[in-house]
């Protein structure tokens, strides 16, 4: 699968509390409302801005904190087609292959705000359109990849009756 | 070759011999749903088209984040769960009874068993020698499905404590300066297993503040082995047919090792906005307390308690500080009342509220104004955790955060000792 789009760059230790703020705790039965507010706390424009297809770029230990999926999902909804992060935290990072998003993880201090990137999922490839430069990242475990290929977990589990991963 | 807790527990539970870095299919004993996450994991079992669930017996709803509630659309999640429980037979723990893992660890946890919770800190249960991780809702709607879960076996830090805690100091303390060595993603993937002297002979109620954290090190477990404190604690609770010996064996294989002397450790506090962000007390400088927040599913328990009542009898909280106490769960709170230690929060001018998570989150109960600190008990401090994004959160143990409620500002508390 080959994506497109745009990045927007965040720092190190993004937070699920920053991702989905508590004080918007009511919500998390109407993802759609709470996805106008994510990752309001760390960029105010980015949920008003982001385009179909974008990419989440982050630092170091992304996704930290609570287990709250809702996170990943909001991200999802508001467009992203993939993160991009020097590291992840667990939980984050499974939650987002269950549910269906892409999580790659690179040396992201070669990625500018704005930069327009095409990523090759299957053969580890990341084009920088803007910058000219080319990066590589390992491809996920197999577990994930089966899982995130079908689509998510619950699609993965319906396609199944069960776990089909190695 | 040898084997850690986790691998002997994770064998047992897939019918294969596991080491670190294995994937396998795993079958859950325990289930937990809280209400920040439950209403998602049942919308999701009735996506995957599931009715039933395998062991009603082995899941637990908790309505504690939003307990009361403060707002139509968490009454509204909390009808979600309570109809969930009632139609599958499953446990429901309602408004007031208590934090999901400190009920976890009073009536479910048991050494050996498999864990998993749509919440972080269900690593918690890991002091019960029980290999326990946090998931997201639709991980947890799975295993309640199917009855099982994939896990890559984790690799294992050891880390070794010897020597004697100090008065005033406690395993807040050294779990705050071991996050600080660490780093927030030190032990990501990673199981961490605590052994030495000083962790043989700490009881339950602080193991489990120890086992709560190691998330915070982006650890999926924090394990215990099973000794004489797990039996007498699960005596305590009616549950000692549950106990069970598990430990490592001697040449398990460790991803590494650390060592700590707990006889220099000092209070310590983690500075805004990172835990990781970690200093000695007496090196914080001066940081006034607007709020004093003392519980959580870390230190809201009936020893914490009486730490902080023994510092406070007779005397009044600073005038400047509002001080909030939340007990962890009923038991705690009935136990903290027959004791007087109630009267004792109340006369000193703190607000007792009911037990639940709702400051700690920053749904209710507790949300800081625009540049206003918190000296907290609990186990995060990252921006906007507390409901407001230009509050700062200063994460202590209870002695520290009572002492700082007396002095109106962050405090060492081992003049109190």
């Amino acid at each position: 699968m080959i994506l497109r789009g745009k990045v927007w760059k965040f720092g190190d230790d993004i937070s699920t509390d920053l991702i989905a703020p508590g004080r918007y705790f009511h919500l998390r039965s109407d993802l759609n409302e709470l996805a106008k507010h994510v990752l309001e706390d760390a960029d105010v424009e980015f949920a008003k801005k982001v385009g179909k297809g974008d990419f989440v770029v982050g630092g170091r230990n992304f996704g930290l904190g609570s287990s709250r999926e809702h996170a990943p999902t909001i991200i999802k909804i508001a467009g992203v087609s993939c993160v991009l992060a020097k590291s992840f935290a667990r939980i984050f990072f499974r939650n987002a292959i269950n549910i269906g998003l892409p999580v790659i993880e690179c040396d992201t201090d070669k990625l500018a705000a704005g930069d327009e990137l095409e990523i090759d999922l299957e053969k580890g490839v990341i084009k920088d359109l803007t910058s000219k430069i080319q990066l590589k990242f390992a491809p996920l475990p197999k577990a994930m990849t089966q899982i995130l290929s079908d689509g998510g977990l619950v699609e993965h589990i319906k396609k199944h009756g069960e776990f089909k991963i190695e | 070759m040898g084997k850690t807790i986790s691998e002997k527990i994770l064998s047992e539970h897939s019918g294969r011999d596991l080491n670190a870095d294995d994937f396998a299919i795993i079958r859950v004993d325990l289930c937990l749903l809280q209400d920040g996450t439950g209403p998602l994991a049942v919308r999701q079992l009735e996506q995957l088209g599931i009715k039933d669930v395998v062991n009603p017996q082995g899941i637990a709803v908790f309505l504690d984040h939003a307990a009361p509630s403060p707002r139509k659309e968490l009454s509204n999640d909390h009808i979600t769960l309570r109809n969930f429980a009632r139609r599958t037979g499953c446990y429901l723990f309602e408004i007031g009874e208590g934090v999901c893992h400190q009920i976890m660890s009073e009536m479910f946890t048991s050494p050996g068993d498999v864990l998993v919770g749509a919440d972080s800190h269900t690593c918690t249960g890991g002091a019960l020698g029980a290999f326990a991780t946090g998931m997201g809702s639709t991980d947890v709607a799975v295993a309640m499905g199917l009855g099982k879960t994939w896990f890559r076996v984790p690799r294992t830090i050891k880390v070794v404590v010897n020597g004697k805690f100090r008065p005033g100091v406690f395993a807040k303390d050294f779990m705050l300066f071991l996050i600080g060595t660490l780093g927030a993603e030190g032990a990501t993937y990673k199981a961490i297993e605590f052994t030495g002297e000083a962790m043989e002979s700490l009881p339950m109620p602080e193991r489990l503040v120890i086992s709560n954290m190691a998330v915070e090190a982006g650890a999926k477990a924090g394990i215990f082995a099973s000794d004489k404190m797990t039996k007498a604690y699960l005596k305590l609770h009616g549950r000692e047919d549950k106990y069970k010996e598990l430990r490592s064996d001697k040449d398990a294989k460790y991803d590494k090792e650390i060592d700590i002397e707990v006889d220099k450790l000092v209070p310590m506090v983690s500075m805004p906005h990172t835990v990781d962000n970690t200093k000695p007390v007496e090196k914080a400088g001066k940081v006034k307390a607007h709020q004093v927040f003392i519980g959580s599913c870390t230190n809201g328990r009936i020893e914490d308690l009486r730490v902080v009542a023994d510092i406070w009898k007779g005397k009044k909280r600073d005038t400047d500080t509002r001080v909030i106490v939340t007990p962890a769960s009923k038991d705690v709170y009935l136990l903290a009342a027959k004791e007087g230690l109630i009267e004792t929060f109340v006369e000193f001018g703190a607000t007792v509220t009911t037990p639940g998570c709702g400051a700690c989150v920053g749904v209710h109960g507790g949300i800081l104004g625009d540049g206003e600190n918190c000296i907290a008990t609990s186990n995060r401090n990252f921006l906007g955790r507390m409901g407001n994004p230009k509050g700062y959160i200063y994460l202590v143990s209870p002695a520290t955060a009572a002492a700082s409620a007396i002095k109106g500002e962050l405090a060492d508390p081992r003049e109190y000792f």
